[in-house]
């Protein structure tokens, strides 16, 4: 019996102490008419079994593809001693740290933690950690309407899309009003985002840089939010905010980053990290855990999860959020990303990336009908236009073992022609070199 | 312990890839950049490695304790499963690959185990589909609770309300009310959900129940066909909080049995391992009246064994999650699954009982045990009698981890005065549970004759009792930058 | 601990009338109920009030409990103090422990006094 201890006759001993004569009996409590033993699923395989069918599934997939992939979730460099130490089982077999005398590791790492984000995006707080980058806009966004008791919601179309699916279906029984303000040719329409905010505003939410990887300072606007008593809310690029305008100094009032580029693989989509932070005004409206520094009897320092009141377990329907489990480890794993680097390492990773892509694009719109989408300034990620469909080039080249990148048409109708491409340090100048042969001599074939 | 951050010497190297020709300011105008660097820590590798060392050593986990927290289903966490979610195959995967035509055929591997977890999940619960998009238990909830609304708008039914047992956990009625719903509680009766209070709340505007079977008492609902015939009856919709399932595996169907919605824990019944608080996982089922209100993308096997993502669902409540799940936590479910096969899952919940059992028949001459029958994978015991002496749950807890187990979930359910519930799990052999049991009914006696004694514990953890009236108070939640 | 000269709600607030205006706050059987208080949330100065109706928040580490307003009415005073020393209310609840001043829009309804409000804490226990 795999992962059960119990011998024969410790299961006798243990029945007769209960008092039955099978451990049927003790299913008795379920009525006849309500049980169900048919289950047909395949009998147990041995490990070995397991794992040559899960190898066989992985070699399924591709994962040689020189990619250029990004769209908010980046191919970075993970250093190899953060996963020995995420392997040490004391921390992943851990519970929520319930019992602060039996986890203290876990506690001193979420503090340092959420010290961590707090100094990179310099906010004064951040919670425990949230599930991705989506959920954490939400309850950015929900946080906004506690405190301005307001209806209105007011989003650039830059910020990244599948994030605004995801608002849309949670706000879907609310009665909350969700405004688009429209891109324009793939800039963050500044201008009809001021207009936009009244006094019935609760806030408005931007990305930097946006979707489209166009950077920006949103001090202005956000100045203006506030005089209107509207939050400004912020999404950001987690590693590059080692670098670029931090939320603090543009004056936001929360916050938020998909954690992913600070040392977690892409997973297939999870799990990621959502960073979420905030003022000190807006503590009381922050969701989820949060620890806290104190001391003990004997004056030692130590860490608990405090303003625990704010939380489900406590304050049930009336709560912040509904959250319960979040994404500890994966928070554990990208305050190790930032002390294995160091701010310097951090530097150095973000601007490799953002040489690289400059000289992705200089390269790229140096092919005959190859041009920006834009003239906005960028960082590692920027759009294109092409003389074709960018699904059709993205699939020509995907065959030949390069993503050249994401077509944006799968979300913004009318670009179709246009083609998203990031780097990362990872990608070297010779694979952009090959690219741009690659899609030279696609877009001569194709004439 | 002195934190990463005051440990940082200014200037040492950690692990720096090559700088780039030129810095940033070279290709960005300088108002888009940071006035200065994050004081963030600056170390060598083997600083950070020997810091967090040291940090993992002041921590229980399953590894290397007891660790029969209620509710939380707190088993070993099989080490095949970390190696399989490690394979580079999966974990290097980017979530937009198959999103891309041509590329869809490179994410297959990936796109099977979602279609035959989907198909496993659906299976162990007798439910007709599955969504593993949500990202833990409460989200899971949420999911549930917005499908049970898309159901009922579309019908063209006014709902407002959701019922909540009292002795539900906290997620329950937190995620009905962000869904836009008035959370009505009803009252227990012998730890169990009271039918007659049920009727007494029940009408036209009741769009479900959230129920946990067995229930946070460890309590089976024997009410249940009842329940679902009075719930029924308004059209309204039973969901099914998996988070104990672990007591139920192979015994009853949820789907049979007249839930219309499940979410599951995969962190707790399917072991994958919980992360000091997370990642979880939390796939919601339902059957056919809640199928087409599912999040989207699906997953959708094709006639000639292909994979694909399919997003045209005109009644799909829309996306829950960014992508599929958390992948990497939904591999190690499906591996453990597989592994363990329909006989394997079977004793989980045989054996899951019987240790809860066991324990709770050793423990009863000591401690109160207030519905005291056969209970499913964990049971509530009472200190209220030591109370009377001044030692209360929290103190017996504490007194607990001194002697090196972790301490029972206290203080929950919120219905039982002075409460520890205890889920011993089916993978802690017999000589553990009783250490546990013997410790346990030392402590109880030091109650009776030195209740002072366990004011004073816990003395052999790195740290003692902490002040958290003093943490509430002052805020500090960072660390203060010294320069 | 429940004073002669004031009167009482059944989600344990205190009033004391005083012609024009009330005083409020918190009961000491509901401070004890709810532990060492970590913070409270004020309402706003120049709000106007409900009988019953929400006007904050009160904390503890393990606890929260929600404050309703006694009386109909306009805040013209609130406890500041309270802000960095909830502890207060703990140490003092109808005394330093206040909330907040009411000017009254009407005569306030059905509000128990100390023999019946010692009656529904007995009920409690």
């Amino acid at each position: 019996m795999p992962y059960i201890p119990y011998t024969p006759k410790q299961v006798q001993d243990m029945l007769e102490v209960i008092g039955v004569k099978s451990i049927n009996e003790l299913f008795d409590v379920i009525p006849k008419e309500l049980k169900n033993s048919t289950l047909n699923i395949p009998s147990g395989k041995s490990e070995y079994e397991v794992l040559t069918h899960l190898k066989n599934l992985a070699q399924k997939n591709r994962t040689d593809l020189i990619s250029f992939l990004g769209a908010g979730f980046y191919d970075h460099y993970i250093p190899a001693p953060i996963k020995h130490i995420l392997q040490r089982s004391e921390f992943y077999t851990a519970y929520t740290p319930y019992q602060p005398e039996a986890s203290q590791g876990t506690l001193q790492a979420i503090f340092e933690y959420q010290t961590a984000m707090a100094r990179l995006m310099e906010m004064d707080f951040a919670n425990a950690s949230l599930y991705d980058g989506g959920t954490a806009i939400y309850e950015a966004m929900m946080m906004a309407v506690r405190i301005t008791k307001r209806k209105k919601i007011i989003i650039s179309e830059t910020v990244n899309p599948i994030y605004r699916l995801m608002l849309q279906c949670y706000t879907k029984n609310l009665h909350l009003e969700l405004v688009t303000i429209p891109h324009q040719n793939g800039k963050t329409n500044l201008e009809e985002l001021k207009k936009s905010i009244d006094q019935q505003t609760a806030c408005i939410i931007v990305q930097n840089p946006s979707f489209f990887g166009e950077l920006q300072d949103y001090s202005p606007l956000f100045s203006l939010a506030q005089k209107q008593g509207a939050l400004s809310i912020i999404s950001v690029y987690a590693l590059l905010q080692s670098i670029l305008k931090t939320p603090g100094e543009m004056g936001a009032d929360i916050a938020v980053a998909e954690g992913q580029s600070l040392g977690l693989p892409l997973n297939f989509g999870g799990p990621y990290l959502g960073i979420l932070t905030t003022r000190k005004k807006h503590i009381r409206q922050m969701p989820g855990r949060v620890v806290g520094k104190t001391t003990d009897k004997q004056g030692q320092t130590g860490f608990v999860l405090t303003l625990q009141a704010r939380e489900q377990h406590i304050r049930r329907e009336k709560a912040t959020s509904n959250i319960c489990s979040n994404q500890a480890l994966c928070a554990f794993q990208a305050l190790l990303y930032i002390a294995f680097l160091g701010p310097e390492g951090l530097k150095r990773t973000a601007e490799q990336s953002i040489e690289k892509a400059h000289y992705a694009a200089q390269k790229l719109t140096s092919i005959p009908g190859v041009k920006l989408l834009n003239d906005y300034a960028f960082a590692n990620e920027f759009a294109l236009t092409l003389p074709v469909n960018a699904f059709e080039l993205v699939n020509h080249l995907t065959a030949r073992g390069f993503i050249p990148g994401f077509p944006l048409g799968r979300y913004y109708p009318g670009l179709e022609n246009c083609l998203l491409l990031a780097c990362t340090e990872k990608r070297t100048f010779e694979e952009i070199g090959i690219l741009t042969e690659m899609i030279k001599a696609y877009l001569t074939y194709r004439r | 312990m002195q934190t990463i951050f005051a440990k940082s010497i200014p200037g040492r190297q950690g692990i720096w890839p090559e700088p780039a020709q030129k810095e940033s300011h070279h290709y960005l105008p300088e108002n888009f950049l940071r006035s200065k660097r994050p004081n963030l820590p600056e170390l060598s590798e083997l600083d950070v490695v020997r810091h967090y060392t040291l940090l993992s050593r002041k921590n229980f986990g399953v590894d290397t304790n007891f660790y029969p927290l209620g509710s939380c289903t707190m088993k070993y966490n099989p080490k095949i499963l970390e190696e399989i979610a490690s394979l580079p195959g999966f974990t290097d995967l980017h979530p937009l690959t198959p999103q891309l035509k041509t590329a869809g055929l490179f994410t297959q591997g990936a796109l099977e185990v979602l279609y035959e977890t989907e198909k496993l999940l659906c299976e162990i619960t007798g439910m007709d589909a599955f969504t593993l998009q949500p990202l833990a238990g409460a989200h899971g909830e949420l999911t549930g609770v917005m499908l049970i609304a898309a159901y009922h708008q579309h019908k063209g039914n006014k709902k407002t309300k959701i019922i909540v047992p009292d002795s539900a956990h906290g997620t329950n009625p937190a995620s009905a009310a962000i869904a836009g719903y008035k959370v009505i509680s009803i009252k227990s009766k012998q730890g169990i959900i009271d039918p007659a209070a049920l009727k007494e709340v029940l009408d036209d505007e009741v769009a479900g129940i959230m129920m946990t079977c067995p229930n946070t008492l460890g309590l089976f609902e024997t009410h249940l066909p009842e329940i679902v015939e009075l719930i029924h009856s308004v059209d309204g919709l039973l969901y099914y909080d998996g988070a104990n399932l672990n007591a139920i595996l192979g015994k009853m169907k949820v789907g049979d049995v007249g839930f219309d919605v499940v979410h599951l824990n995969l962190h707790k019944t399917f072991s994958t391992p919980h992360g000091g608080g997370g990642p979880g996982a939390g796939p919601v089922g339902v059957n056919k009246k809640l199928e087409p209100f599912l999040p989207i993308s699906r997953v959708v096997k094709l006639e000639d064994g292909q994979f694909y993502l399919k997003y045209n669902y005109p009644l799909s409540i829309g996306y829950v999650a960014p992508f599929y799940g958390n992948f990497g936590v939904i591999l190690k479910a499906y591996a453990y699954i597989l592994r363990l096969g329909k006989e394997g899952l079977n004793r989980v919940s045989d054996h899951a009982v019987l240790a809860a059992n066991y324990v709770r028949k050793k423990i009863e001459d000591y401690l109160e045990i207030p519905y005291n029958k056969i209970c499913m994978h964990e049971f509530v015991a009472s200190a209220v009698k030591q109370a009377q002496k001044g030692v209360r749950a929290l103190d017996i807890a504490k007194a607990l981890l001194d002697k090196g187990h972790h301490a029972p979930t206290i203080y929950f359910p919120l219905i039982v005065k002075e409460c520890l519930m205890i889920e011993p799990t089916e993978t802690e052999s017999k000589e553990t549970l009783d250490k546990f049991i013997n410790d346990l009914i030392e402590i109880i006696q030091i109650a009776e004759t030195n209740p002072e004694l366990l004011h004073q514990a816990p003395q052999n953890t790195p740290i003692q009792r902490l002040d958290e009236v003093k943490a509430a108070r002052n805020m500090e939640l960072v660390e203060p930058c010294t320069i | 601990m429940i004073p002669e000269n004031l009167l009482y709600t059944k989600s344990h607030e205190w009033v004391k009338i005083d012609q024009e205006t009330a005083i409020i706050g918190i009961t000491h059987f509901a401070q004890e109920q709810l532990g060492d208080i970590t913070f409270i949330e004020l309402p706003e100065v120049g709000r106007t009030l409900e009988q019953g109706e929400e006007i904050g928040s009160i904390e503890s580490v393990k606890a929260a409990s929600e404050v309703y307003s006694p009386v109909s009415g306009e805040v013209i005073e609130i406890n500041t103090s309270l802000e960095d020393a909830p502890e207060k209310i703990n140490e003092d609840p109808y005394g330093e422990g206040w909330i907040c001043k009411i000017k009254l829009s009407a005569p306030p309804q059905k509000l128990l006094t100390p023999e019946e409000y010692a009656k529904l804490i007995q009920e409690h226990e």
